[in-house]
């Protein structure tokens, strides 16, 4: 009884905090991710007040925090849209991808952290956050932008870059033979290539299966498969979170439009959790020792964003002042930078990678935003975007 | 003829835009939720939206009527603009719903929701263009032609009627 009290006073006031925070967040225009690890630093070891009977639950919430956003993830696209984006913009999402990512794996190296946890760091400045660029958008009036189909694509790529890469990384870090860890991969790549081929194929079909009228079907219905999917992963080490992605982009049509209506308000809830617990288990006295390198990465891979707009924007001929808002747009790291860096830490990656990659973060999904307003025209001259004018 | 520029917006839906005899890009953002943006860039940097309106479904239906009447749309022999906004779903029909053991013509579906059922799915086999007198079965599933929005209600009426 005693037990249950306190764990309820202590859950309910962290997520109090949450609606504070976001509340905060809405108001200044940021993400409220940074301040979400914030919280999550204050909280935990070290930090102003412990968490202690919550501890467990919490870290439950983490996991399913981070299905679920790989699940909405997954839902946002289709299979088609997927193929079609990988065909249209390989290039450069190669070139993206060798940028950002080479940054984190030398910086890594160099102070000295390892190859496997110096791979998460690669993944970690890779990525940009889908959710803070969508909301910049969004927020700024941009979506329809000559240089916002070429952000999309972009993210696109990367989104599934990731679901290729994690289950690379995962191999790596659980270590074992190189035989194994090769197989793993293997395994991964054929996995995401059938299911991405049949979401193609069979796509309409599959969700009419799992479509019902009712909203209670739906929505059990398609959180215990992707768990069910996700423990499956888990267990041919292919990564659970890689294993909600594929569920979502296995449905397509309404049923996909559906269950994102559904899922919204639990992944907000368990996202938040998962960005607090990762805050929870950092050490805000490890902090100061990774300022240094967390300052550098973060201006190295902001201009390498920049860099990637400005020569995928060339060759669509989108004129300069396009290609530096899409940079800006970019610039943003957050949910997925830490996914990455939350599952090099479960794997062993170390303690340092965390910490780093906590800083990296909060600079980063809180530079996105203001970059992104540094490049927006005509404030006050009566030329700049209204924000949606609503008609209704 | 002026060309209508279309480009895919990932998880999103389509972007259609085209330059004005004056020299300005006005463009449509088809949102798959159904939400519709009009946006108008400015000459001096064309790739910047300088102004966006959102509209509902109906809002945008109403804009149209307004611009040419519904009957030049009608008329116009853009396929890609007759399929855009259209949207084809599959509706399983769980037995014991209103609409199991009624017939195509008592849903009264085309007349409430602007939505067609093209075809009846049942036992593995296909019905093609059922006629109204075909009566509907739980287990079976149908192929539907509308707008989003016309799905959403069909849904409702098979099953609460």
């Amino acid at each position: 009884m005693h037990e249950t009290a306190l764990l309820f006073l202590e859950l309910g006031s962290v997520i109090v905090l949450l609606a504070f925070l976001a509340r905060l967040a809405i108001r200044w225009g940021l993400s409220p991710i940074p301040l979400y690890l914030l919280a999550g630093l204050a909280l935990g070891e070290g930090g102003i007040v412990e968490l202690i009977t919550s501890e467990g639950f919490v870290a439950t919430g983490a996991d399913l925090g981070v299905i679920l956003l790989l699940l909405m993830l997954g839902l946002e696209y289709t299979a088609a849209e997927l193929t079609r984006s990988l065909r249209q913009s390989a290039a450069a999402g190669l070139v993206d991808l060798v940028v950002n990512f080479t940054p984190g794996l030398v910086l890594g190296l160099v102070i000295g952290f390892g190859l496997v946890p110096a791979l998460f760091l690669g993944g970690v400045t890779y990525i940009s956050s889908s959710g803070i660029a969508a909301k910049l958008l969004e927020d700024l009036a941009w979506m329809g932008n000559r240089e916002t189909p070429l952000v999309l694509s972009l993210l696109v790529f990367e989104d599934l870059a990731m679901a290729v890469v994690l289950p690379i990384l995962g191999a790596i870090a659980l270590g074992g033979t190189f035989s194994g860890a090769l197989i793993s991969v293997a395994v991964a790549l054929v996995v995401v290539g059938l299911i991405i081929t049949i979401a193609n194929r069979h796509g309409e079909r599959l969700s009419a299966l799992a479509f019902s009228s009712s909203d209670e079907v739906n929505l059990l219905t398609i959180l215990g498969i992707t768990l069910v999917v996700a423990g499956a992963a888990e267990q041919l080490n292919a990564s659970a979170a890689v294993g909600a992605f594929l569920v979502g982009i296995s449905l397509s049509g309404y049923a996909a439009q559906r269950a994102r209506e559904m899922l919204t308000p639990l992944r907000d809830l368990f996202a938040g959790v998962f960005f607090v617990f990762f805050g929870l288990r950092i050490d805000p006295g490890d902090l100061p020792e990774v300022a240094v390198p967390a300052v550098i990465l973060a201006a190295v891979t902001a201009a390498t964003k920049f860099l990637v707009a400005e020569l995928a924007g060339r060759r669509q001929r989108i004129a300069r002042p396009g290609r530096r808002r899409a940079g800006a747009i970019l610039v943003a790291r957050g949910e997925f930078s830490i996914v990455i860096a939350g599952l090099g830490v479960a794997a062993g990656a170390g303690d340092d990678l965390g910490a780093l990659a906590a800083a990296y973060v909060l600079l980063m999904a809180s530079a996105g935003p203001v970059a992104a307003r540094i490049f927006r025209p005509g404030l006050g001259t009566g030329g700049g975007p209204a924000a949606g004018t609503k008609v209704a | 003829m002026t060309h209508i520029e279309k480009t895919d917006l990932p998880g999103l839906g389509v972007r259609y835009d085209f330059l004005t005899e004056d020299g300005q890009r006005v463009g449509v953002i088809h949102h798959r939720t159904g939400r519709r943006d009009l946006f108008i860039c400015p000459p001096e940097d064309p790739d910047l939206v300088q102004l966006t309106v959102h509209l509902t479904e109906q809002e945008a239906h109403n804009l149209v009527d307004v611009l040419g009447g519904s009957q030049v749309i009608a008329d116009l022999s853009h396929l890609q603009q007759h399929i855009e906004g259209l949207a084809i779903d599959w509706l399983p029909i769980q037995p014991g719903s209103v609409a199991a053991g009624s017939t195509i013509g008592d849903t009264r579906m085309r007349t409430r929701t602007g939505v067609s059922i093209v075809a009846l799915l049942r036992n593995g086999t296909a019905i093609p263009a059922p006629e109204p007198a075909q009566r509907i079965e739980g287990g079976d599933t149908l192929v539907v032609v509308g707008t989003p929005r016309g799905i959403e209600l069909a849904v409702e009426i098979l099953r609460i009627g």
